[in-house]
């Protein structure tokens, strides 16, 4: 596939602008053209954060999208806005530690992650985020797992470099 | 060359600003574009530059009015509500000779509106929204780099023309991230050469002799202003000979031809790749300039295109030079969305291909 298209949803701190920078960022380092746009509006403390990721072959022509490849929901608002625009034949990664109910959809594929707790038992409540993101990439290829490393490096170990091994591991958390 | 960075809109346009060589910027808040008086607050004083928060966006007009007759290179940035406050200091800029470079990160209107992406400020970026005869290039960018590259040259350009640039950007190029090579920094102009490159502007007498300069927009006597009036006219007319920017995309053999600028051009072209997977081609014409508008440009649409759609956010503001363009050769038809809701290429290709059905029935 030439064009990846991704929705990255959840609430307000869960870290889903974080992980979709990184996968613009890994793409970059891989000479793919690539646009981050994050929905903006008036600031609400526990309101709901997402952003559209394009990482392309070609030139990317348009940084909005209507419909996904991939959809990573960190929680259930996101599951129900979001579900409906994956693609048939594409990819929901859903964070189950979050979501009281399951996805609906039999036309795409459905990774379920239980990303909060296995964030706890990593020992940080705040790597769920980078957790999915590994199951995001190991299932889609969207970009390669050496690249999201060194975007480790780049935007989480350079401000805060005791946090590199948790997100390494976290990273490489989740296995099919 | 530089390497390639993955940054935000705003911070990337702030960063072209002080490489081009700007050194004042003056602003107020107001969103979608706070994140450049951040980046300024933080960066251009690094460059011996000067931040500073106006009371109000008249206030910031005329702070830039101020330090660019003293030849100092300004640079504002507000969106659509502000930047009609700031109308009047245009007006008396472009009067009075004086380079700034201003953008526009505009949203959705009238009014206050809302903070999400808009065009409607064609017409007041276009046609002036303050008093009198005056114009001033305007150059809307589709990609950061395209911004970055523009804002970058638009710095010299206002020096060339002395007279006010406007960059007219949107809430998705302000807000999104992409990669951008950044531009070289622009060698420092130092104060004592300011006097040489702008005899112009008030520096002051100093030690030596110089002729006592004046900075001004009026002039009492008729005679003189209408004089002035035809002067400038003059070098407008020279700016649109020399400053008219497009793109244009497979017009040889297009049955619909599209005309958008800015965030929606770029949308409008994965629509085109939408139509042609119905069989139905499309081309872009693509004004980069928005005055001068590309009017030349229409004359490439070849007999083979039954319609040309103007595709805006905006109530069809960009129609009417488009209908100065193509005269009554071909019809004119309008895709738009406004209040701040961004039209999908899916919805572009749809009506579009609707549009045709319609004519070739």
């Amino acid at each position: 596939m030439s064009t990846h298209k991704i929705f990255f949803a959840g609430s307000g701190g869960q870290g889903v602008l974080l992980i979709g920078q990184m996968v613009t960022y890994a793409a970059m380092l891989e000479d793919k053209a690539s646009t981050f746009f994050p929905s903006y509006g008036p600031e609400m403390r526990g309101g709901t954060a997402n952003c559209t990721v394009v990482v392309s072959e070609k030139n990317v022509s348009c940084p909005l999208i209507y419909e996904a490849d991939y959809v990573v929901a960190m929680n259930l608002p996101s599951l129900i806005k979001f579900e409906p625009l994956v693609k048939p034949g594409g990819v929901l990664v859903l964070n189950t530690s979050t979501t009281t109910q399951k996805a609906e959809r039999t036309d795409i594929k459905v990774l379920e992650v239980a990303a909060n707790d296995l964030a706890l038992e990593l020992g940080n409540m705040r790597v769920s985020n980078v957790i999915m993101l590994g199951a995001l990439v190991r299932a889609t290829g969207v970009v390669s797992e050496s690249s999201i490393e060194k975007v480790i490096d780049e935007l989480i170990a350079k401000r805060r470099p005791e946090m590199r091994e948790i997100n390494v591991q976290a990273f490489n958390l989740w296995k099919e | 060359m530089s390497e390639k960075v993955l940054m935000k809109g705003n911070e990337a346009f702030s960063e072209a600003a002080i490489r081009g060589g700007s050194r004042y910027y003056f602003g107020y808040p107001i969103t979608p574009q706070n994140e450049i008086p951040e980046y300024m607050s933080q960066e251009i004083p690094k460059y011996g530059g000067a931040f500073l928060q106006a009371e109000s966006e008249l206030g910031a007009i005329n702070m830039a009015y101020g330090a660019a007759a003293a030849g100092g290179r300004a640079f504002i940035s507000s969106s659509s509500p502000g930047i009609a406050l700031m109308q009047e200091g245009i007006s008396f800029m472009c009067s009075a000779e004086v380079p700034l470079v201003i953008l526009n990160v505009s949203r959705g209107g009238p009014g206050i509106g809302g903070i999400h992406p808009g065009q409607a400020d064609y017409n007041q970026a276009t046609r002036g929204g303050g008093n009198g005869d005056y114009k001033v290039p305007v150059f809307a960018p589709s990609s950061i780099q395209e911004a970055v590259d523009l804002i970058y040259e638009a710095v010299e350009l206002a020096d060339y023309w002395q007279n006010p640039i406007m960059i007219f950007a949107d809430g998705i190029l302000a807000q999104m991230m992409e990669p951008v090579i950044l531009p070289e920094f622009k060698p420092e102009i130092k104060y004592e050469d300011i006097k040489k490159l702008k005899p112009w502007a008030i520096t002051g007498y100093g030690d030596d002799d110089a002729n006592r300069v004046t900075v001004k927009s009026l002039r009492m006597q008729p005679e003189d202003l209408e004089q002035h009036v035809d002067y400038l006219f003059e070098k407008y007319a020279k700016a649109e000979k020399e400053l008219v920017r497009v793109e244009t995309l497979g017009l040889e053999d297009a049955e619909i031809v599209f005309v958008a600028f800015g965030t929606t051009a770029r949308i409008t072209k994965e629509a085109i790749e939408l139509l042609a997977e119905e069989g139905i081609k499309a081309g872009l014409i693509r004004p980069i300039s928005l005055w001068p508008f590309p009017y030349n440009a229409f004359d490439q649409i070849s007999d083979k295109t039954k319609v040309v759609i103007s595709a805006e956010m905006s109530m069809g503001q960009m129609m009417q030079d488009v209908k100065i363009g193509i005269g009554k050769r071909f019809p004119i038809e309008l895709i738009n969305r406004t209040g701040g809701i961004i039209p999908t290429s899916l919805e572009i290709a749809q009506r579009a291909s609707e549009i045709l059905r319609t004519i070739n029935n």
